[in-house]
């Protein structure tokens, strides 16, 4: 394979410690190498450029049944959106749920070389794996949902850790699952019944387990199987005004539970997207509202074993789903637009609504604040990682946008002066206003790059340019050194000027000019025996699920023709 | 105020996208900039000047432009698509989506209009003095935002689906229309001066539709609320008034339910 050596570049390397250092870069078979480990390399000049190691997205939702569930009923999310088939590229488009090629080739042009799928409903995995089959470029994962699974259900309300760790063993080879994900924990089965759980000590109907159970069992069967990742979770009354006590309720079931794994994870429990978990007041009316992130950003600054993912809303027209099924018919009868609605036999369900987070309103402009204040109060960049929660609180081609916002006061301050229309009311009921911090290079190194990747269990892999990591390289074309303006940081990267992914170079010049080849990462994780899980599984496929147990498995060659499998072992 | 006449040599065997066929994109060029400008027939590119011939210039703006089709276009569509200002004579035929999305300036269509004219269009005037198809002054296929604003004036019928999820602006239909009238209309005005078949008015939250003639089949949805003497648009007469559709939500506003107004005149 081929070897390069990027020179003259700024490089900045959280892992490393390089703050900005003129560090010339060497990529050879594949990885990063010492430069003396070349012999005959293809020299890139990145004078005046910014070189990091290729991006690590935590949390975005861009492969599986209800990301194309919202392809198909909005047309209008692609109108005037198509780019043609040029090059190797084929045809790209849409915006807020894009095409599988397009969400390949923006990320690479963004500089990505990771991406997780934030939730796979373990029944249509095969869908899920079909389109990250189909997403060109960049490696990705998915995470099976487990917070409302009746199999968890049932264990932890007896608190039977290992049983619930033989399942989420079970399920995760089945599926080609990563990790353990948790939405809504109980309130979308609740669901199921009409109801939801709105706090995190409101029983589950018919199962009588709490939220907080929930929780908990299910940090402590990730620790118990010691996973690369730890428990994953979008907590209960996401969206609501007030929520923020629910949020610190959940933050704390990870309190004394120290993390057991043997990837350099050292943290047992991720919150992600907090942006939408951390309102105060009692309604949407701005005489109520407040933003409630120092309350939250504060207790997880405290603690040193939650990790955290912003989900900053970007103001845009985007598309919301999630597997809150009880939250996207809460929003639908809110802005009365489309809605789409699943239940998923025995594991999940799943909504999906077109909304528009309005410059006009104080709303839209109190949730783009809260989202910030939370990047910017966090005093550990190594865990809190920046994200929008794709597409829910606005499309990861944004994520340029997030970071221009971050790094600049300025920027933040052009935003509340001259674009939302609420601007004063904004700085009255947030913080946004009283925060002097601009985000530097290096801190976003830790928060795109070193940061996720550490926390998804992948650091001897990815978030760093040390030799023997995988050899993704970006160089930006921003100059630390010159750049003055805030839009060039949002210009520069959302466009590198060359991603160099697993040792090829996929972008050159701006331009996309190769397909990858990549991977699909999984978790196969070895367990005990265990005729108990056995048994229920098998009862629960004879009498409720519509498929043989037989043709659940997600069969590899087919679905994941590329991958890369992490392998665990829990018996001892 | 410039004229550019563009005179059809060629009939393409498909249908000719022209999206540059409007004012903005005319203002400022000479007839052989404007030849040169790009169409699309499926995937493959060609100049306008390959089917039409191109007299005059355009003006110093959109708003001082003036575009003459002198001849049938029923197999161009897009033409004055997001047009801003300035003005489109269409002499014979037009094919689908005249004046979509379209902001302001006018556009008039001596033959018939094909389907989709005014789609989402938030201000300007579209006169076809023939047929219109169906879709008039909708939305694009899964949006809810129809027809914003402007005006819409058929001279002969309209097809189906006409104002689906309308939101302002107004829609005169001269003679008859197809099935569904207004659905999901959230607001301006719909007048039919003929008949009417049925669905008028399906999942409607507000906004005006007048029916003059009869309607075949009438929604079940729609309650009578009373007799009125009305003028609409220069004709005057004695409506039922009806609202609706009482199987959709409705807005509350200033301690009031807003509904839908259906009339149909005696």
């Amino acid at each position: 394979m081929a070897e390069y050596l990027i020179k003259n570049g700024f490089v900045y390397d959280p892992v490393l410690g390089i703050k900005g250092d003129k560090v010339d870069v060497a990529v050879k078979d594949g990885k990063m190498v010492e430069t003396s480990a070349l012999s005959k390399p293809a020299e890139i000049d990145a004078s005046g450029m910014t070189i990091m190691a290729g991006a690590v997205d935590i949390h975005a939702h861009v492969a599986g049944p209800k990301v194309c569930a919202g392809r198909n009923f909005r047309p209008e999310d692609k109108l005037f959106r198509a780019t043609p088939m040029a090059g190797i590229k084929r045809m790209e488009g849409g915006f807020s749920v894009p095409t599988t090629l397009r969400t390949g080739y923006d990320y690479a042009r963004m500089g990505f070389g990771f991406v997780m799928e934030a939730a796979m409903p373990p029944l249509y995995a095969r869908h899920v794996h079909e389109e990250i089959r189909d997403t060109p470029i960049i490696d990705e994962a998915a995470l099976p949902v487990f917070g409302n699974n009746w199999f968890v259900l049932e264990y932890l309300k007896n608190h039977e850790i290992e049983n619930t760790a033989a399942y989420i063993a079970w399920l995760m080879r089945m599926t080609r699952g990563f990790g353990v994900k948790n939405v809504n924990p109980g309130g979308t089965e609740a669901w199921g019944w009409g109801l939801n759980c709105p706090t995190v000590n409101d029983p589950v109907p018919y199962f009588d387990i709490t939220p907080a159970q929930i929780i908990r069992g299910l940090i402590e069967a990730n620790e118990y199987l010691g996973l690369p990742h730890c428990m994953h979770v979008h907590s209960n009354s996401l969206g609501e005004p007030g929520n923020f006590t629910v949020t610190l309720d959940t933050l704390k079931q990870a309190e004394g539970i120290k993390a057991r794994n043997e990837f350099g994870r050292e943290q047992v429990l991720h919150h992600t997207h907090l942006q939408f978990h951390s309102y105060g007041g009692e309604s949407y009316a701005s005489k109520s509202f407040e933003s409630k992130s120092k309350e939250v950003i504060d207790y997880v600054n405290s603690q040193d074993n939650i990790t955290i993912d912003l989900g900053v809303v970007t103001l845009d027209e985007t598309t919301t789903m999630t597997a809150d099924g009880p939250f996207e018919h809460h929003l639908t009868e809110l802005n009365h637009l489309k809605w789409v609605n699943t239940d998923v036999e025995l594991e999940t369900a799943a909504g999906v609504v077109p909304y528009i987070y309005s410059p006009k309103t104080f709303i839209a402009g109190a949730q783009w604040a809260i989202g910030l204040e939370l990047g910017l109060y966090a005093k550990d960049p190594m865990r809190t990682f920046i994200t929008t929660d794709h597409p829910n609180a606005g499309p990861f081609i944004r994520y340029p946008r997030v970071y221009k916002w971050l790094m600049s006061k300025a920027a933040r301050e052009d935003m509340l002066d001259n674009v939302l229309k609420y601007g004063n009311t904004v700085r009255d009921r947030c913080y946004i206003g009283e925060i002097d911090r601009e985000i530097t290079l290096f801190e976003l190194a830790q928060m795109t790059r070193a940061g996720p990747a550490k926390a998804l269990g992948l650091e001897a892999m990815f978030g760093s340019l040390k030799p023997g990591m995988e050899g993704d390289v970006a160089v930006y074309p921003y100059n630390p050194e010159t750049s003055e303006d805030p839009e060039d940081i949002e210009r520069a990267f959302s466009n590198a000027q060359y991603l160099i992914k697993g040792g090829e170079v996929v972008v050159k010049e701006g331009q996309v000019v190769s397909n990858g080849n990549k991977r699909t990462f999984w978790v196969d994780c070895k367990v005990n025996e265990n005729p108990q899980v056995e048994r229920d599984i098998a009862e629960k496929f004879k009498r409720y699920y519509s498929v043989n147990q037989a043709n659940y498995e997600v069969y590899a060659h087919h679905y994941v023709p590329n991958p890369y499998v992490i392998e665990v072992d829990a018996t001892q | 105020m410039a004229t550019v006449t563009l005179t059809p040599t060629k009939v393409p065997d498909l249908r000719l996208e022209a999206d540059n066929i409007k004012p903005d994109v005319f203002a400022g060029k000479k007839a052989a900039e404007i030849a040169d400008l790009h169409v699309f027939i499926g995937n493959t590119q060609y100049t306008l000047g390959e089917f039409f011939k191109v007299a005059g210039e355009g003006g110093t703006s959109a708003a001082e432009t003036t575009i003459v089709i002198d001849g049938d276009v029923s197999r161009v569509k897009y033409i004055g698509m997001k047009m801003t200002e300035g003005s489109i004579l269409v002499k014979g035929n037009a094919d689908m989506y005249v004046g979509a999305w379209m902001e302001g300036g006018t556009i008039t269509v001596n033959g018939d209009a094909d389907a989709f004219a005014g789609m989402g269009m938030t201000g300007g005037e579209i006169n076809v003095a023939g047929n219109a198809g169906n879709y008039l002054g909708a939305a694009y296929r899964g949006d809810w935002r129809g027809m914003q604003g402007g005006v819409i004036r058929v001279g002969g019928n309209a097809g189906s689906d006409i104002g689906t999820f309308m939101r302002g602006g107004e829609i005169i239909v001269n003679g008859n229309v197809d099935v569904h009238v207004g659905t999901h209309q959230e607001g301006g005005t719909i007048i039919v001066k003929g008949d009417a078949k049925s669905k008028v008015g399906g999942q409607m939250v507000e906004g005006e539709i007048y029916v003059f003639g009869d309607i075949e089949v009438m929604m079940p949805g729609f309650q009578h609320v009373e007799d009125a003497d009305l003028e609409v648009d220069g004709v005057s007469g004695r409506f039922a008034c009806y609202k609706g559709d009482m199987g959709e939500r409705h807005p509350r506003r200033k301690g009031e339910t807003v509904y839908g107004k259906l009339y149909l005149k005696y």
